[in-house]
């Protein structure tokens, strides 16, 4: 193992150009994927503060006794999907409404505006399709005149994040695919440069194994350092936005330790291909 | 120590190398394999070291069948033989003793066994002055002792050796085959490929002669095993 370790440590010095430009290749994909994955991080982030302010609200109809919705809220309260129900009377329905419209706030008249049952649904359960069950069956109550929850409001929302998800996962599937050619060519290039040095190891009864070790240690080498590369890019990135525009989340400890993981990964997957491949013709 | 039986080998490329070709070699023995060149010598070396597999019949080395050895035990049969080549096939940029410790240093060998063995196999070489000196700076002559001395690194008990006085001058021609001729003496069995009809004349060991893939000549079968050595 000391040898295979001195090897892929020697391949860097022995071909430091093409070394150098691997992995600045690889930091430059994975910088790519980080900068994505940052905006990915951050729309979600923004998404999920939107999605704490999805909410059901079911209008009463007037002259409803008190016992009726009353009970009705200790039904909804106990849904499973529901985190918290409350009762809005026509006087606070107007002092949120007024509050909400600012400088138009005349616009409303006192006793113009129903009472209205106002429900906040538990994470996980904010989908367009939950929500949508959960509207459905707080308007089979007979007092409820009409229940609105922004149907349009909440699917858009959903779509947004799904493609986010999805463009997320493509690019960088896409840039993992980039970068682990990448290697593989680096790898073939340090297998063809050692050709010699591999037939003589095979002639002297090395296994398999033992020759690969090396390229496979190159690999993960380059591949991690071209991931702590991406990670500094990113962060500088990052920083430099949140001078020159608005300051952004960054990756926290765990996900910055995953993308150098990946990086190291990329290379592994990378080299293990290629050696796999173009061993058999040295 | 080798035995061959109705060995054919066929590459896709060039056609037929070997037509049914057997014959055996004892333990401890020399012999030499000559022919012209495309006779089938440097094939007969390949499908002994396992570098190739015969298209029909089959090739045993030290008891392992060509038939049934899995590729994962190859190279522990491997580190029972050494080779040597022509080209000397060294590592241009590392010195003598670091070209002989990597072979020892793949086969597993423990740092501290390294430096006492390659001592020992450079000495056995006439060559302990040239430990640190690069391949370039020896004679032809000088690189194929490195290359016979790393060959040497397992304690093989059969030395291949491909044309290894192909490149040399005369003199260095007798001083490796003298040194080949000690190595076997200690035991190891030889088995060189050759041009050299004036080196297989002066040394009179056995010798397999090959023409178009086939033995055309073996002196053993015209006057038994020579140098009486055992047989398997």
């Amino acid at each position: 193992m000391r040898l295979a370790w001195r090897e892929a440590f020697l391949a860097f010095k022995r071909a430091p150009v093409l070394s150098v430009l691997s992995v600045t290749t690889i930091a430059f994909s994975l910088f790519a994927f980080g900068l994505f994955g940052l905006v990915a991080l951050n729309i979600r982030t923004q998404l999920s503060q939107l999605e704490e302010r999805v909410e059901i609200r079911a209008f009463v109809v007037d002259g409803t006794n008190a016992e009726a919705t009353s009970a009705a809220l200790g039904d909804i309260a106990a849904f499973p999907e529901v985190l918290t129900v409350k009762l809005v009377s026509p006087a606070e329905a107007l002092v949120r409404a007024r509050k909400e419209l600012g400088e138009f706030s005349d616009v409303f008249e006192a006793g113009i505006l129903p009472a209205s049952i106002d429900v906040r649904l538990k994470e996980g359960h904010r989908d367009p399709m939950t929500v949508k069950t959960v509207a459905d069956r707080i308007k089979n109550y007979e007092f409820v005149d009409d229940v609105r929850y922004g149907e349009e409001w909440v699917q858009k929302l959903y779509r947004i994040r799904t493609i986010a998800t999805l463009a997320g996962a493509v690019l960088g599937l896409t840039f993992a695919g980039v970068a682990i050619i990448i290697i593989g060519s680096t790898i073939r290039m340090a297998v063809l440069a050692r050709a010699r040095e591999i037939a003589i190891m095979r002639v002297v009864g090395a296994t398999d194994g033992f020759i690969r070790a090396p390229f496979l240690i190159e690999g993960v080498l380059k591949g991690t350092l071209g991931g702590l590369l991406a990670l500094l890019l990113t962060w500088l990135a990052n920083s430099l936005m949140g001078k020159l525009v608005f300051t952004a989340q960054f990756f926290d400890a765990k996900y910055a330790v995953l993308g150098v993981i990946a990086g190291a990964l990329i290379g592994l997957i990378g080299s293990a291909f290629s050696v796999g491949r173009h061993l058999r013709d040295v | 120590m080798i035995r061959f039986t109705h060995v054919f080998k066929e590459f896709p490329r060039t056609g037929v190398a070997l037509q049914d070709v057997s014959f055996h070699v004892a333990k401890g023995e020399f012999v030499f394999l000559t022919g012209p060149s495309g006779a089938g010598k440097s094939t007969i070396l390949k499908l002994v070291f396992l570098e190739e597999r015969p298209t029909t019949g089959e090739v045993k080395v030290s008891g392992v069948s060509s038939v049934t050895i899995r590729g994962r035990d190859v190279p522990k049969l491997r580190r029972k033989m050494g080779v040597v080549f022509q080209d000397f096939r060294l590592l241009e940029d590392r010195t003598v003793e670091a070209n002989i410790a990597f072979a020892l240093e793949v086969t597993g060998a423990t740092p501290a066994a390294i430096g006492p063995k390659v001592s020992r196999l450079l000495g056995q070489v006439g060559l302990a002055s040239k430990a640190t000196a690069l391949p370039r700076e020896l004679s032809g002559g000088e690189q194929q002792r490195v290359a016979i001395a790393r060959a040497l690194a397992n304690d093989p008990v059969l030395l291949i050796a491909d044309e290894p006085t192909g490149n040399l001058d005369d003199r260095a021609t007798r001083g490796v085959f003298q040194l080949l001729r000690e190595i076997n003496a200690s035991g190891t069995a030889v088995i060189m490929a050759t041009h050299d009809l004036e080196l297989i004349r002066r040394a009179e060991c056995r010798t397999i002669e090959m023409n178009h893939g086939a033995i055309v000549f073996d002196s053993a079968e015209q006057t038994g095993p020579s140098n009486g050595t055992e047989q398997l």
